[in-house]
């Protein structure tokens, strides 16, 4: 059964690995950067907070104008530049952040790789999810051939008995005085002992299972689909959760992080191409839920202006989502130590979030999965210099004797790693 | 196989019945079932076996039914920009109470102070920081401050208060503005604005803790009322008269820091100052000190004067006890080799005056002791205080507005004050709590704790350290700077001023930012100036010759933790932390010399500390009496009392100052000028015992050799004596082939490295365990550990260690991760030949641990880094592996101390009273470290949520571990970096070269030779005096049995 499990979850992480590293074929960089600096504001081919750059590169005066408005857009705001300042009005004089580090290599990467882009089909994960029905029903099958085979026994040594008694009596051999089965001792031995397994083993496994949640989708005070954010839209995880590179927490984002695209996009245009459903099947109107998002960060999308007391403070309200991926208080886990020099992708743990309109709990969170982990993952070893004080292992590689050092190696299984 | 025996106390060394029983019991009580021989015999019958099991049943089931419960989690709704959850902000900061002064870094998590560092960049402090510092962030969170202004007892508002004393400064004929020492300059110019709008108030500045007499004298030597800075650092000879400069008297982490930095021998430096100590009770300074000697407080001043004249004249002192004359005569040869250094802790201007002209003449100005910086921790003179009693008393005063002051309890004159009191119209404080003085003023207008606070300070002349908040106010508080600033109608805050003031100042806002975030603005160097002294030493010295000596004297003390009391007294760290000497807590008492107690007939159970029960003797002087139990000091004079301040405080200062120990203030009396102690007091004793929670009786090392010490002359004479010692020990297992005889042939210089790394190797059965990467140790300098505690609580705050109150210490179920064990040697009839050691102990992670073995459930195993881990989820409470431990580090958590899944008030039940069960308190635990519940073990982890993080950092950055980037809390609150951590694979770290070069002549394990393979090794202490007392069998007092 665990080898099972393991072949699965490989598969899907396998799957999740995949589907992550499928569009970066042709434009790989091109692609990092968008999301990295771009994404959260723009879209290959919709308006979001800034306009849709497919094409991009036809429409403005000329390259060079691409340049230096990303270097610095307000630069070229009041030099005074028609199609800028044209632009500038049209988006309600939203300011473009500068990004003087880029590159003119870099940002023609990024043109190429949104001119190439294609929206993605929701196919891949589907896979995924699929893979999970026909091996239950293979199960069951079994279960049911069994029960069948079982009955069979029973209902042939019943008959097997009735005839050895007709048989007896027609040659008058004496009958052995049938004792039902409940008052046969072996029986009631075998049963009790049996009872007793069963119950231990449930109760055990019950209890290991006590306190987790795997599957755990609560509902959450606005439906907020990240299939929507980070699958069709495709953001950046690091643009909301940013503590995830930095801190322990990953971080849910504040109502002021929505905001900075909310403040232009107020109402859901994905309608036709993807309807949002709740787990109950009901329909779920977007554009209301963006209302609500407005209601939390104290925007007035009537004024289109954030409501201030008399301070200047901006009346927010905290949202209180609902806490899906819980931790006991006696494990230390550190998102920073995962992401940043692990480089592990959200997926592996958080399963095909770009697919989930409404996040549920993808992995056990257990003990056993996270130290099953640790034993098969190799760190980053040859490319992080703090692991250049492990000389050993360094020799060994050399030496090709080891292909790589997996956490549990460099004491990844120790119980103060994670208990303290 | 040391030279020297010690002994942990009298019950020790005199090997009493008592305390071989407590020493073989695994636990001090009666264990709480029945261990009656055969089941049936048995007190618990089967039925309530069965009642138990089907209730415990029941409970698991109803307990598995729950659901899991639905968190929340709730994102700011507008992230500050600077701050990310998870991650901490360091803030830099300034610690001031009155006088009391450091500068702090403070460690915020998501908004909340949590830790108190000392500031690196500071050169007063370098760093170091105390107990009170450490604890300090507890204050912030306590239950009983006051959480809004009172009138009359009653809440009220800020408009409604200042519109009232506004009116009524208008009216008032005679204000007087009462507040301990102010260091800040600009609270200064706010005091001078509010003097200003009321020309006939008046500033006096009052110091529970007196210095009224050194600051007195000064002006009469030199023409400064005033301190000046000292440098301990600089000094060959350090002859202190009664100062305890380690411990309380006047700036003790700065001149910790300095003193250590001249008793760091290693055999390639063999330079050391020399420390002469002269004292009535037994202080920590005392027992850092090379040659110690006591006297009564009133000849302290005899003391100062034979020393100048063995100076001068080079008489011979005749001071009635062989070792103090032996002591000031050496003391004085070696103050007149220049760089020496006197110091007193008397009050008394007439003594003062003699130290100061011992200085003078041997140099110490302008070299150890610095006029041209000059020291404002103290400000105070007791005259204007006495004279503002008067005033009061004779109804002058219309309205008295105090600061930081609590004379109702904190005065030698109480009584007078509070009377006083009653005749002043308008009576107003600042103070946090309720107070004793408090309670009797009209107004209450709580200030803002130093966390929550801007501000700054000039602890030294041209030394500034600025203020700021590490959290917004908690409570409806208000800085004391505005409530004079609004009742001077000013129209600014006082924060605008002083951004104002520092912008100016330093020239812009860069530079300002550039200071706030040092927190330190200091000249690139001390200028060192000299003074001249002009006194009248000749009226000083008539004045001592006059002075009549008691036949019982009292010294009246300030304890390490407690201070003078004030808010310390409801802190449940400073309370549980075992004083230095007595190792007691929760409690004063009176200290005296085991002699004493004997002319008592105090009998042996309550001179000796396995029986907490402790007569009590009623001390009295005219008009006045206190009764206090007896605690017996090794050390202490015999005609000598000495009893602490800071405890007897009123229930309303909060839970935990409720109902510890008696108020002694009364033992101290006004002489004319200042306030010194009573030098004659009666002493009586009483049926009557009293409890008295001490920690070190719990554990027993039954004599087995844990210290070395060796004098200067010995070390300098054969450095590697110890490394002898420990080849004879450990030589013959280190060897591959001990079935050998490897004694005789030639004797070769044995490489200590070498011989402990055969040892690992051969000593075992055990294959050698490699350890790649890291591997953690620490090293613990015993000649630079003081015993002053800071690390004890600084691991507290930490660590989230749990406080157990009074009745749990007396059950010895302390949770401290780090203990300090104090150990005597000579005899204790003698006070004078008494010599103190002071031993951190803490979980030795060794190698080869013997908990480890023992644990059923593998709760306690190794880490491939050297450490010993304790995993409290696994943890199923068979205390096998404390049993186990030769070192007796770990804690069973015999209670729910945190209240983790506490109903609300169970935990008061039992004499606790840290409020940890309290939301407010709750805010000072430190989220990266598990708060541990009822039923497991725990014990010190090498700080390893900061290990981690280090290395984590490191990651991130892609760099190796730096030295130095994972430092433990107790190693970063040791004011003299007797703490050395770090990692030994590091061939650059300090550890190693510790270990492996500077000092590895002076390196020990503890209980080396059992082969558990310490992590944490100890450096044997070297004493610059002449004998290291208890090597003689027949006169030293040594232990009766054992070895």
């Amino acid at each position: 059964m665990l080898r099972f499990k393991k072949i699965v979850f490989q598969s899907i992480a396998l799957v999740a690995i995949v589907l992550f590293s499928n569009f970066s074929s042709s434009a790989q960089d091109g692609k990092a950067i968008f999301q990295a600096n771009c994404a959260s504001c723009h879209n290959p081919i919709k308006d979001a907070t800034g306009p849709a750059l497919q094409g991009v590169d036809k429409r403005v005066p000329s390259k060079e104008w691409i340049y230096n408005w990303i270097h610095n857009s307000a630069k070229v705001i009041s030099s005074g530049d028609k199609y800028a300042n044209d632009l500038y009005n049209k988006w309600n004089k939203t300011a473009m952040t500068a990004f003087p580090q880029l590159s003119n290599a870099e940002i023609d990467a990024v043109i190429k790789y949104v001119n190439d882009y294609k929206a993605p089909s929701a196919t891949p994960a589907a896979g995924a999810a699929t893979q999970n029905g026909p091996e239950e029903d293979n199960s069951n099958m079994y279960i049911l051939v069994t029960l069948a085979l079982l009955v069979l026994m029973v209902i042939l040594w019943k008959v097997n008995s009735g005839l050895k008694r007709v048989a007896n009596e027609k040659q008058g051999l004496p009958n052995v005085k049938e004792i039902p089965f409940y008052r046969n001792k072996l029986f009631v031995a075998i049963a009790i002992i049996l009872a007793f397994i069963l119950a231990g083993y449930w109760i055990a496994n019950g209890s290991i299972e006590m306190g987790r949640q795997q599957n755990y989708k609560p509902e959450q005070p606005i439906f907020y689909s990240h299939k929507v954010h980070a699958g069709i839209n495709q953001i950046n995880c690091l643009y909301c959760h940013a503590g995830a590179e930095k801190s322990k927490h990953a971080m849910v984002p504040s109502t002021n992080v929505c905001m900075n695209c909310h403040k232009q996009i107020n109402e859901y245009t994905g309608e036709a191409e993807h309807p949002l459903y709740n787990e109950e099947g009901e329909k779920i109107n977007g554009t209301e839920q963006i209302q609500l998002l407005y209601k939390y960060a104290g925007w007035d999308p009537a004024k289109k202006d954030y409501i201030r007391n008399d301070k200047g403070e901006i009346q927010a309200t905290p949202i209180k989502w609902t806490k899906i991926h819980n931790l006991p208080d006696h494990v230390y886990f550190n998102h920073s130590q995962h992401v940043a020099v692990g480089k592990v992708p959200c997926q592996q743990c958080h399963g095909p979030i770009q697919e989930m309109d409404e996040v549920y709990q993808f992995s056990p969170l257990s003990m056993g999965w996270c130290i099953n982990c640790h034993r098969q993952t190799k760190v980053q070893f040859e490319n992080n210099n703090y692991y250049s004080i492990f000389e050993k292992y360094h020799q060994e590689l050399k030496d090709k004797k080891r292909d790589g050092v997996t956490v549990e190696e460099i004491g990844g299984l120790e119980c103060q790693r994670c208990h303290y | 196989m040391s030279q020297k025996q010690y002994w942990k106390g009298l019950e020790e060394q005199q090997g009493t019945e008592a305390h071989k029983v407590a020493a073989s019991n695994e636990f001090s009580e009666p264990l709480p079932f029945d261990m009656s021989e055969g089941l049936l015999e048995a007190q618990t019958p089967r039925r309530d076996f069965l009642k138990y099991l089907g209730f415990s049943t029941a409970a698991a089931m109803l307990a598995a039914s729950c659901e899991m419960p639905v968190r929340k989690v709730i994102p700011y709704a507008i992230k500050p920009e600077d701050i990310i959850p998870g991650v901490p902000n360091y803030y830099a900061s300034t610690f001031v109470d009155g006088g009391d002064y450091c500068a702090v870094v403070v460690k915020t998590r998501d908004g909340r102070p949590i830790k108190i560092e000392g500031n690196d960049k500071s050169s007063i402090n370098k760093g170091a920081s105390s107990a009170r510092v450490q604890a300090s962030v507890l204050n912030l969170y306590d239950t009983a401050r006051l959480r809004g202004p009172l009138a009359d007892g009653k809440e009220a508002t800020f408009e409604a208060i200042d519109r009232s004393i506004t009116a009524s400064l208008a009216s008032s004929k005679k204000t007087v503005l009462l507040t301990s020492t102010v260091l800040s300059p600009t609270s200064k110019n706010a005091i001078q604005q509010f003097l200003a709008k009321y020309p006939t108030a008046q500033w006096l500045t009052y110091d529970a803790i007196s210095y009224s007499g050194m600051l007195l004298a000064n002006e009469a030597s030199y023409g400064k009322k005033t301190l000046p800075a000292y440098h301990f650092e600089n000094a060959k000879t350090i002859v202190s008269l009664g100062a305890d400069f380690l411990g309380t008297w006047l700036s003790p982490t700065e001149f910790a820091k300095q003193y250590a930095q001249g008793r760091r021998v290693s055999a390639k430096n063999l330079e050391m100052s020399k420390h002469y100590h002269v004292e009535a009770n037994h202080t920590i300074t005392g027992a850092a000190a090379d040659e110690r000697a006591t006297c009564k407080p009133s000849q302290m001043g005899a003391v100062a004067a034979a020393l100048y004249n063995a100076i001068q004249t080079g008489a011979t002192p005749n001071l009635g006890t062989e070792k103090l004359n032996a002591l000031v005569k050496d003391a004085a040869a070696d103050l007149k080799k220049g760089n020496g250094l006197v110091v007193a802790g008397s009050n008394d201007v007439a003594v003062q005056t003699v130290v100061n002209a011992i200085n003078s003449a041997v140099g110490a100005n302008g070299t150890t002791i610095n006029w041209a910086v000059t020291s404002n921790y103290k400000q105070g003179i007791d005259a204007d205080f006495v004279g503002l009693v008067q005033a009061m008393n004779a109804g002058q005063v219309d309205t008295l507005i105090m600061q930081n002051v609590n004379p109702v309890y904190e005065s030698a004159m109480g009584d007078q004050f509070e009377s006083g009191l009653s005749k002043v119209a308008n009576t107003i404080t600042f103070a946090s709590h309720l107070d004793e003085t408090a309670q009797k003023c009209k107004y209450s207008i709580p200030d803002h704790h130093y966390l929550e606070s801007w501000g700054d300070a000039e602890p030294k002349s041209g030394f500034y350290s600025l203020m700021q908040p590490g959290i917004s106010p908690i409570h409806k508080t208000r800085a004391y700077q505005d409530s004079l600033l609004t009742w001077a109608g000013a129209s600014e805050t006082y924060f605008n001023q002083w951004e104002a003031y520092w912008k100016t100042k330093l020239g812009g806002q860069t530079n300002f930012d550039l200071a706030l975030q040092d927190g330190v603005i200091e000249p690139e160097q001390e200028t060192m100036g000299g003074a001249s002294f002009n006194g009248n030493l000749a009226a000083a010295m008539q004045q001592i010759s006059a002075t009549k000596s008691g036949k019982t004297e009292v010294v009246v003390y300030e304890k390490i933790a407690m201070g003078k009391g004030g808010a310390w007294s409801n802190n449940p760290w400073l309370q549980e932390m075992p004083d230095p000497i007595s190792k007691a807590t929760w409690d004063n008492y009176a200290c005296v010399s085991p002699k004493k107690a004997k002319e008592l007939q105090a009998e042996l159970t309550s001179i000796t500390e396995v029986v907490a029960a402790k007569t009590v003797i009623k001390i009295k002087i005219k008009g006045f009496e206190v009764a206090l139990p007896l605690v017996v000091i090794p050390g202490m004079h015999n005609d000598v009392i000495a009893v602490a301040l800071g405890y007897g405080r009123s229930e309303k200062i909060g839970r935990a100052a409720a109902n510890t120990g008696k108020r002694v203030a009364p033992l101290m009396h006004y002489n004319g000028t200042t306030f010194v102690a009573y030098n004659d007091i009666t002493i009586e004793r009483t049926a009557e015992t009293y409890e008295i929670a001490q920690t070190q009786t719990h554990i027993s090392y039954e004599g087995r050799p844990i210290l070395h010490e060796y004098t200067l002359e010995e070390f300098k004479k054969n450095p590697n004596e110890l490394i002898e010692d420990r080849a004879k020990e450990i030589g013959h297992y280190a060897s591959a082939t001990p079935w050998e005889n490897h004694e005789g042939g030639e004797k070769e210089a044995i490489d200590a490295n070498k011989l402990a790394e055969d040892f690992r190797v051969n000593g075992t059965l055990y294959p050698n365990y490699e350890h790649l990467g890291v591997h953690w140790g620490m090293s613990i300098d015993l000649n630079s550990c003081i015993g002053c505690g800071a690390c004890v609580v600084g691991c507290q705050a930490e660590n989230n260690i749990s406080v157990v109150g009074k009745h749990h210490v007396l059950k010895s179920q302390e949770m401290h991760w780090i203990r300090i064990d104090r150990y005597f040697s000579g005899m204790p009839d003698d006070a004078d030949s008494i010599q103190t050691v002071f031993q951190p102990m803490m979980c030795q992670h060794c190698d080869n641990a013997p908990c480890e073995n023992v644990c059923p459930v593998n709760a306690t195993s190794h880490s491939s880094e050297g450490l010993n881990q304790m995993t409290y989820n696994r943890c199923i409470g068979t205390k096998y592996c404390a049993n186990n431990c030769p070192y007796k580090v770990r804690h069973f958590n015999w209670m729910d101390w945190n209240g983790a899944d506490a109903f609300a008030d169970n935990l008061y039940e039992d004499g606790r009273r840290d409020d940890m069960n309290d939301e407010l308190t709750r805010m000072v635990l430190n989220p990266d470290v598990t708060v541990r519940s009822r039923g497991v073990m725990e014990k010190c982890s090498f700080c390893v949520q900061r290990l981690q993080e280090a290395k984590l950092t490191a990651k991130k950055a892609g760099e190796p571990l730096k030295d130095g980037a994972a430092r433990t809390a107790c190693q970063q609150a040791c004011p003299t970096d007797a703490i050395i951590f770090g990692n030994v694979n590091d061939k650059e770290s300090a550890i190693h070269k510790v270990r492996h070069e500077q000092q590895k002549e002076r390196l020990f394990y503890v209980l080396e030779q059992i082969h558990t393979l310490p992590n944490v090794n100890y450096l044997s202490k070297i004493r610059n005096a002449e004998e290291v007392i208890g090597g003689n069998e027949a006169k030293d007092g040594l232990m009766n049995d054992h070895i």
